[in-house]
């Protein structure tokens, strides 16, 4: 029943995309979490999203979800800057500020909120079409 | 069903509901794979796939689909489903860095075209249902 397959589908990518507002949440949240070294402080975590194809051809089945295969940490340099009173600060009077990029992060929830919309449409109009189809001949 | 339907009866059924049930049947299959498009808008390296809907009909109308495969470990004809047609990929209007060809705009408007389509056939089996209906019945 093909109908019923969408429903998995756009609920992986449902699932996936509160993945995505999971780390956009921690990574806005420790916006600001300074630290006195490179190693202890916050990096800006961005998941990774991949298709999962029906393993099954043979079924006639096209499905193919998404989901989340991993978080990586971002790469990009920590801001680092000069506040000698600051209580975390180091023996040269540094502290360093994580690596995330408010306006990417906001930019990335609407991103997955739209999409998240999305699927959620896409799950009425199929629930539509089903019980339709279950009203048949009435 | 064939203790109850004879073979007259059958092809009865089939020229009373014609193309609606093939159609129907297609229509959640391309649901399916718009869904699966949509369901993959922010996948990397996704490649959005659609059927040519009125090749896929005439594919199915005329049964001649799949290549038939007469042991489990044959291999169906490449790029086919059970649907007959063959998915293809689209092609993309701007594609973006991340090699995804999914156009939110185009899915969406495809996905609410092949609902509507949908339920177009549904109502016209159900015209053809009450009619018969009533013709079982005798009143008027």
């Amino acid at each position: 029943m093909s109908l019923l397959n969408v429903f998995d589908i756009a609920g992986s990518a449902m699932s996936a995309q509160t993945i995505r507002m999971n780390v956009t949440a921690s990574n806005m949240a420790n916006l600001d979490a300074v630290s006195s070294s490179t190693g202890e402080t916050y990096r800006a975590r961005h998941p990774v999203f991949e298709t999962v194809y029906a393993d099954n051809m043979r079924d006639g089945s096209i499905s193919s979800g998404v989901r989340v295969t991993g978080i990586v940490e971002s790469q990009a340099p920590l801001r680092k800057e000069y506040q000698p009173q600051h209580p975390k600060a180091d023996e040269d009077g540094y502290v360093f500020y994580p690596n995330v990029n408010s306006i990417e992060e906001m930019t990335n929830m609407i991103s997955a909120t739209r999409t998240f919309q999305n699927n959620v449409e896409i799950i009425n109009a199929s629930k539509q079409m089903l019980l339709r189809t279950l009203s048949i001949g009435q | 069903m064939s203790g109850i339907f004879n073979d007259s009866d059958k092809k009865f059924m089939d020229n009373l509901f014609g193309i609606h049930a093939t159609a129907l049947k297609l229509r959640a299959s391309r649901a399916e794979l718009l869904a699966a498009n949509i369901a993959n808008a922010d996948t990397p390296n996704f490649k959005a796939r659609d059927i040519d809907f009125k090749q896929a009909l005439r594919l199915a109308a005329n049964n001649s689909g799949d290549m038939v495969t007469t042991n489990a470990r044959h291999i169906t004809s490449a790029g086919t489903s059970k649907m007959g047609a063959e998915i293809m990929y689209r092609i993309p209007s701007q594609p973006s860095l991340d090699g995804n060809t999914v156009d939110l705009q185009t899915e969406r408007s495809a996905f609410l075209e092949n609902a509507m389509m949908y339920q177009a056939s549904l109502r016209f089996l159900n015209g053809k249902i009450s009619g018969l209906i009533t013709a079982i019945r005798g009143e008027i």
